[in-house]
């Protein structure tokens, strides 16, 4: 039985200028101990989906469709029950280089947190644990009385991932991990997640706009633009293969670490992401797609098999599989 | 060349203000503000100085409001309304002109301090850290006791004590705007420090100095009638001088509410007008300047 | 398990077991250079003073003299007494050392010892000030952190409407207003509270005369904590707010903590260091509004001393109480920054 189950998720923020669709009608599946990459652009909806998971959009944004965790609708959950799952049973790693950790408190209190909060342990065993956890992510015990801005941005990410791992958890949550590390870092970062995920058997969604990164750790990616998910297979298929051309131009990118303008507008691809509110009719990536047709324009393709075991949701994709 | 300029203001301005008009509040400060101006600005039309004379209040003393008197009269029987309305002029008068001086004093010693760092910048900083922790009020009244009580002292006072708050926010701006690459440009292509501050910083930091004005207008009005009361004044009538009028006759024992409440409320009415409007300057002006850095 | 890859790990070791005496001497060499500053302020604040009384255009004594009969003579002696007389540079001198002395001169309408006068108004002002000031600074940090935790709630758009208008309000109108009302009585409605002095003319003693003492302290208090509280509730309100969107808030929602523990253990400790700087930076506001206060009520303190002396008007009475609310505030700045800075772990070591 898979372990998260989305079912036509979607959410929409409502601002006073109107309704903002972020995320429309997702639908995706993570079995236990597997790991599933989220790629795409700013503004694609890859974090509003994260954040959907554990319920910690703001109020203004309105949540559809069914988020099954262990069989459990997140959504209908009373908050007592959504409270106990949270951190407990998923966890999240956010960009702990920026301001992921608190910085008027020690290292060592903000990984006991949850621990103490979920009643999982005594102050005493807590303080063991942080210890233990601290080891597994390579940073000595004493760092736990340091505070954040004693540490660099590659230790506070490793830091995040102590936290997360703290309740034993079942599925993480990774947004963004190595955002605004430099490369060096960035590698480090990553092998330590994926051993400790391997090695404790944990589910894990890793979020990046980087394919490459994702190919590399995950073993299924799904490829999102203007809120929904445009291409969904194995990752190194996904990667070398891509059907949809958006996620050839992902793939084509390589962005630069430490260049924002990079990790904007990937290589190879004109124009802007679209404006959430003013969506292109038909496919919303017609206006920037290099091998768009007439019928692009008005003809919105919904996702459909494209090879073994692969969805994408593009025309061609259709004809390459009538091809093949 | 300047018809573009020109053109492209224009367009800025038309943006400006339709910005403007969403922001409800401020428009109602607006109103008022206008309205209050123009009140004053056409009183001497249809009053004079006479309306604050002891001698030719001609209305019973004390009176309550009634339709003759709408607002009541004081101890010596002239007329709150007429008095509130006189009084307008000095108070706004004084508020301006202490609010131009304050920001012309910051702006100044702000745009100084943030284009020439170095030790210049730096003392100027030092001395506007100095004027800021020092009491102001206190201050204010220490000056306008030693150089004697009229209209141009008190306005000196408020200036003098009130501006290191605006050189602080000009500073900062000037600093971010000289940040920018085409001052870079600017500086290699030979301009000199006054090309650069008053063609490039000057039309910057101006939108800022708008909104810090407003606010800064509310401050000094109340800043003039807390001296009147405290016995600093102009020896105008000014709503502050009615106020103290008010405190030595007794109106609270007196139940003289009105003596105490008009000019109370005028002082708050235009206070908050201004507040009102300033603040959604700043609202409409802030993205505007995040989105041009 | 992963081994170590903190390639400077020993190094940063020695240097973790050698943080604590380091930080605290950061925190004493940041407390000296802020001594110094300040008393580099202080000594402007002498000369600035000494200048201000004796430079400005106009005769002082002429000036302070305004509104009195007096004689050419009865000027000549004035100016002497006040040693007007001499040159410029012995009269600084001669300040300057009667200043360090804590000799603050002689007051022309008491006639008695600037400094005794002083000592005896500090306690009045002292207890009205610091309560006032407790109060404020408790109510406007609670109710602005609940204002900027739930913004945009009805309760946030009373509580900022409430200090907008409280802000535009002049203390002293507002204090008529109270003593009016709840000091005078309006109408049917009696008086609640007396509105003059500190005390009774019939003080009783013992327990009876400090529930005296506090039934005068009401209004005063009352008027000076609705001014400043107004403040302080802003800009904790907003300081919250930039707290709000911030990851780490996410973190501990997402960590299962409840609302209020995600506000008191995250927000509010962060929110709370920059805002207490920024209250106690302008404690010149507050002194301020003591003055105000003081004259209104009657309140035999520092405030209405000074009052005193700048309606007499009494030179060398305004002078004295001039300086020490100067250097007070000065002092109180000081303390204020380096207290900020021993406690944010953020600038401790910065």
């Amino acid at each position: 039985m898979s372990l998260l189950e989305l079912d036509d998720v979607s959410v929409t923020y409502r601002i006073a200028a109107g309704e903002v669709p972020a995320v429309r009608g997702v639908s995706l599946t993570l079995d236990s101990g597997a790991a599933l990459g989220v790629a795409g652009e700013s503004g694609s909806g890859k974090s509003t989906l994260a954040m959907a998971l554990l319920r910690l959009l703001p109020k203004d944004a309105r949540v559809g469709g069914r988020i099954l965790l262990d069989g459990d609708d997140v959504l209908t959950m009373r908050w007592g029950r959504m409270r106990a799952v949270r951190w407990a049973e998923a966890s999240i790693v956010f960009q702990g280089a920026q301001h992921g950790l608190n910085p008027v408190r020690k290292i060592g209190d903000q990984i006991a947190e949850p621990l103490l909060v979920h009643g999982l342990a005594k102050p005493d065993a807590a303080r063991r644990r942080v210890t233990e956890l601290l080891e597994q992510v390579g940073l000595p015990a004493w760092r736990a009385r340091s505070y954040p801005h004693e540490l660099s941005g590659g230790q506070r990410q490793r830091v995040m991932i102590a936290m997360a791992l703290a309740c034993s958890p079942r599925l993480i949550i990774a947004d963004e991990p190595t955002t605004a590390l430099d490369v060096m870092v960035q590698a480090q970062v990553l092998s330590l997640i994926k051993e400790l995920v391997a090695e404790h058997g944990i589910s894990l969604i890793m979020i990046s706009h980087d394919l490459s990164v994702l190919a590399d750790v995950c073993d299924q990616l799904a490829v999102m633009y203007a809120g929904r998910v445009v291409e969904h297979g194995p990752s190194r298929e996904v990667f070398h293969d891509a059907k949809h051309p958006y996620s050839k131009a992902l793939a084509a990118a390589f962005p630069t670490v430490g260049d924002p303008a990079s990790r904007m507008a990937p290589k190879g691809l004109g124009g802007d992401p679209p404006d959430p509110m003013h969506l292109p009719g038909g496919c919303s990536f017609h206006p920037r797609c290099p091998v768009a047709l007439d019928e692009c324009a008005t003809l919105d393709v919904a996702l459909w098999p494209a090879a073994p075991g692969r969805t994408a949701a593009c025309v061609h994709a259709r004809a390459n599989e009538e091809v093949s | 060349m300047t018809s573009v300029a020109m053109a492209r203001r224009r367009l800025a301005l038309s943006r400006f203000w339709a910005d403007f008009r969403r922001q409800r509040a401020g428009v109602v400060g607006l109103v008022i503000l206008i309205v209050a101006v123009v009140l004053a600005l056409v009183a001497p039309l249809f009053i004079d100085e006479s309306v604050t004379s002891v001698v030719t209040g001609t209305g019973p003393k004390w009176a309550a409001p009634s339709l003759d008197y709408p607002f009541g009269t004081d101890e010596s029987g002239r007329s709150i309304l007429l008095m509130v309305w006189w009084g307008s002029r000095t108070s706004l008068l004084i508020g301006f002109l202490a609010a131009l001086l304050s920001i012309v004093i910051g702006m100044v010693v702000g745009i100084t301090a943030g284009h020439f760092r170095g030790w210049i910048g730096a003392s100027l900083m030092r001395v506007t850290d100095w004027f800021l922790v020092l009491p102001s009020l206190v201050t204010a009244m220490v000056l306008a006791a030693i150089l004697g009580g009229s209209t141009f002292t008190i306005i000196m006072a408020i200036g003098v004590t009130t501006w290191p708050t605006t050189a602080r926010l000009i500073r900062a701006q000037t600093l971010a705007v000289e940040a920018r690459p085409y001052i870079e440009r600017s500086k290699a292509l030979g301009g000199g420090h006054w090309h650069i501050t008053t063609r490039h910083v000057v039309p910057n930091v101006a939108p800022l100095l708008l909104a810090s004005t407003t606010l800064e207008v509310a401050s000094a009005i109340v800043t003039e009638s807390t001296l009147a009361f405290l016995g600093v004044s102009s020896n105008k009538t000014s709503w502050g001088t009615m106020l103290r009028g008010s405190y030595d006759w007794g109106a609270p024992t007196q139940g003289a509410w009105w003596y105490i409440l008009i000019p109370g409320l005028a002082i708050l009415a235009v206070v908050m007008a201004f507040m009102l409007a300033g603040r959604a300057l700043e609202a409409v002006l802030n993205p505007q300047l995040r989105r041009a850095s | 398990m992963t081994a170590p890859l903190d390639a400077l790990e020993p190094a940063a070791q020695a240097a973790g077991s050698a943080e604590e005496p380091q930080a605290r001497r950061g925190t004493l060499r940041y407390a000296l250079s802020k001594a110094a500053g300040a008393l580099f302020s202080i000594a402007m604040v002498i000369v600035g003073t000494f200048f201000l009384f004796r430079l400005l255009p106009g005769d002082p004594v002429r000036n302070l003299a305004q509104g009195r009969n007096m004689t050419p003579a009865q000027l000549d002696l004035e100016r002497h007494r006040l040693g007007l007389d001499k040159p410029l540079i012995d009269q600084f001198f001669d300040f300057v050392g009667d200043t360090l002395r804590l000799d603050l001169g002689t007051s022309y309408e008491y006639k008695r010892p600037v400094l005794d006068l002083i000592g005896e108004r500090l306690g009045p002002t002292l207890l009205l000030a610091g309560t006032g000031l407790v109060i404020a600074v408790s109510l406007g940090l609670w109710q602005g952190t609940h204002a900027g935790w739930r913004h945009g709630s009805r309760f946030d758009r009373f509580s900022t409407g409430a200090s907008l208008v409280l802000w535009s309000v002049p203390t002293f109108w507002l204090g008529l207003l109270l003593m009016m009302v709840l000091g005078v009585g309006i109408g049917p409605i009696p008086g609640l509270f007396p509105f003059r002095g500190i005390e009774s003319i019939d003080a009783p003693d013992g327990f009876a005369y400090v529930l005296d003492v506090a039934s005068h302290m009401v209004l005063p208090t009352l008027t000076l904590v609705a001014v400043v509280y107004a403040q302080y509730l802003l800009v904790m309100r907003s300081s919250l707010l930039e707290e709000v969107s911030q990851d780490y808030v996410t973190v501990a929602r997402a960590k299962g903590l409840r609302d209020d523990d995600v506000r008191k253990r995250h927000a509010v400790p962060n929110a709370l260091l920059p805002t207490v700087t920024l209250v106690f930076m302008r404690i010149g506001f507050v002194v301020g509004g003591a003055v105000t206060v003081e004259t209104i009520f009657t309140w035999p303190g520092l405030g209405q001393l000074f009052y005193e002396a700048v309606s007499v008007p009494d030179f060398t009475l305004m002078q004295g109480t001039f300086l020490l609310i100067t250097v007070a505030v000065i002092v109180m700045n000081t303390l204020a920054d380096v207290v900020y800075h021993m406690i944010d772990p953020r600038v401790r070591s910065a």
